[in-house]
């Protein structure tokens, strides 16, 4: 199959293990035209390097998912770059996109699985896709879903089932299998385990861990810093548009310096209470602007 | 005796003493599980399997588990309001030492909002989208605590001020669709401590709420509690959310109560594997990965 990757041909570039699979350089974002027009992003630059998980956190009107849907071309930034695995993808067109996605460099998982998979498809059909449209053939598409099964920890005889009839959980890690069975550089997952309860959460996240080993880069974008945090090498803190903290989840967490990444750690329950008492957060709140 | 909202109104306005208040240890609990079983009346089968524990003022009790495992059919068999064909088949709820179960609707309608009071997830759906907040927090008062109109606006704004809404005027006079999820959240926090209630139940008060946002709900509730020496029930699929506030936890799945003690034990040593797995996935996965091992203290 490797043959007929169509990226190996343009991969000719030197040193290509170091090269991000995702840099955003400079991007800004506006939404409305003239009185209307409203800032969304401003100046946001993240490198992704492979292999590398991100997470990008984000609370309400941060911009989070501004952010996702212009790495994944839906939204037309004003300016700034978006490179993805060496190709910009700035001024890509929807045949430009369609080609991209149809090589499978970069894939996404969604909070709601049944967003990500076709309600009419059995789970064969939805796993056997994305391998059939990078060229395989049906048998090879059969036996590699086949062999990605485990990884996912799911039985066989799941594949002639439809998503409405299995559990959210299963529904998910369907989700994962799809986004990685075609070995992409990078994945995009908007919230993939906050609908899933704590047994499913840590499963998805147990599974997630482990495909790591293939080298993809994994991007969670989160409202909460709480669930993916220590699943992620960096952690990136989007507040009002803006990257207020990009650092090893190590130093993020547990010495913040924004002033909002010191509320957000500060305010994220944990087993041991909050890492901030309810005074320094009124303190923390009143250095932010209204 | 004062009440709930008064101690807070006072510190709101800065002219009363705090203090953790509450009689200490009276012998009587304000509400008291007892086995609670209930069942679904349409096929008969038992959904929550026997459920205990006893609430006494100032104290903080939470109950854990997944969607299903019968933490909302709890909280609402104590407050009376069970959906249609749910019924309680054991056990018994006491509410200040009387059996909910010989209450006449009279009463039942008396002791709600006054004794017993309820916050639940997604505040907009309960409140009506064509009137203004105040107007809906002052039917409360009015008709709990008998306020004429102009007290009951004092009252309101009084209250609106204690949950810690910024500019009490507007908001009063604001729509439900004008306010953000937290600040509806704090208006349904002010309705239901409207009528000084002695018992709240929080059920997954907080769960549509950013953490930031989330951190506040929970700092409101735990001043309610030193202050007023209010009784909290703190429902949460999320461990960390209940032992935040809790002194005694409740671990339930599929309707059993799992696990049961004092929150610190719990933590620190569960005994049930699906206790284990909840930290589990906190230790591995959440902050705490990074904030450092258990301490034996906190």
């Amino acid at each position: 199959m490797t043959a007929d990757r169509p990226d190996d041909d343009t991969g000719t570039v030197t040193g290509a293990g170091a090269r991000p699979v995702l840099d955003v350089t400079g991007l800004e974002v506006h939404y409305g035209r003239r009185r209307r027009r409203r800032r969304a992003l401003h100046g946001v630059s993240l490198t992704v390097a492979p292999g590398e998980t991100v997470g990008l956190i984000g609370e309400t009107g941060s911009g989070k998912s501004t952010l996702a849907r212009t790495v994944l071309g839906l939204v037309r930034p004003s300016a700034g770059s978006v490179v993805v695995d060496g190709e910009d993808v700035t001024a890509h067109g929807a045949r430009q996109w369609r080609d991209l996605r149809r090589r499978g460099v970069v894939q996404y998982v969604f909070q709601d699985p049944l967003r990500s998979l076709d309600p009419d498809l059995t789970v064969e059909a939805s796993l056997t896709e994305p391998l059939l449209v990078r060229g395989a053939t049906r048998p090879e598409a059969a036996a590699r879903v086949r062999a990605f099964l485990p990884r996912v920890r799911l039985p066989e005889d799941l594949l002639g089932r439809l998503p409405g009839e299995l559990s959210g959980g299963q529904r998910q890690r369907i989700a994962v299998a799809r986004a990685l069975v075609t070995e992409p550089r990078l994945v995009l997952l908007d919230e993939p385990v906050s609908a899933l309860d704590s047994a499913n959460r840590v499963q998805v996240l147990e599974i997630l861990k482990e495909l790591r080993e293939s080298g993809v880069a994994l991007v969670f974008i989160s409202h909460d810093l709480g669930s993916v945090a220590g699943i992620a090498d960096r952690i990136a803190v989007l507040y009002r548009g803006e990257l207020v903290e990009v650092g090893a989840a190590r130093d993020v967490v547990g010495r913040p310096e924004h002033p909002y990444t010191r509320l957000l750690v500060g305010s994220a329950p944990t087993l041991r209470g909050t890492s901030a008492d309810r005074g320094e957060r009124a303190a923390l709140r009143a250095l932010l602007p209204a | 005796m004062t009440t709930v909202s008064e101690k807070l109104l006072t510190r709101a306005e800065e002219t009363g003493t705090p203090g953790r208040a509450g009689p200490p240890g009276s012998a009587v609990p304000l509400l008291s599980l007892r086995g609670v079983r209930i069942a679904d009346g349409s096929d008969g089968r038992e959904i929550v399997h026997g459920v205990s524990f006893d609430l006494t003022p100032g104290k903080v009790v939470g109950i854990v588990g997944e969607s299903g495992s019968g933490k909302t059919l709890t909280c609402r068999a104590a407050l009376g309001i069970l959906p249609p064909h749910f019924e309680v088949t054991g056990g018994s709820v006491e509410i200040e030492g009387t059996d909910i179960s010989t209450l006449s609707p009279a009463r039942w309608t008396a002791l709600r909002g006054a004794t017993i009071s309820a916050v639940f997830q997604d505040p907009a759906s309960y409140l009506n989208p064509s009137l203004r907040i105040g107007r809906q927090i002052a039917e409360v008062v009015r008709v709990k605590k008998g306020l004429g109109r102009r007290e009951a606006r004092q009252r309101v704004l009084a209250l609106l001020r204690a949950v810690h809404l910024q500019e009490a005027e507007l908001v009063h006079d604001q729509y439900p669709f004008e306010l953000s999820g937290g600040m509806l959240q704090r208006v349904l926090v002010a309705a239901a401590i409207a009528a000084d209630p002695r018992i709240l139940i929080a059920d997954e008060a907080t769960t549509a709420l950013d953490v930031t946002v989330q951190a506040e709900i929970l700092d409101l509730l735990a001043d309610l509690r030193d202050r007023a020496g209010l009784a909290l029930v703190v429902v949460s699929h999320d461990l960390a959310v209940v032992a935040q506030l809790c002194d005694e936890v409740l671990v339930m799945r599929q309707g059993e109560v799992v696990e049961q003690g004092p929150t610190r034990r719990v933590l620190d040593h569960p005994r049930h594997d699906y206790t284990r797995m909840l930290i589990r996935g906190h230790e591995s996965y959440g902050l705490e990965k990074f904030l450092g091992q258990p301490k034996e203290e906190s």
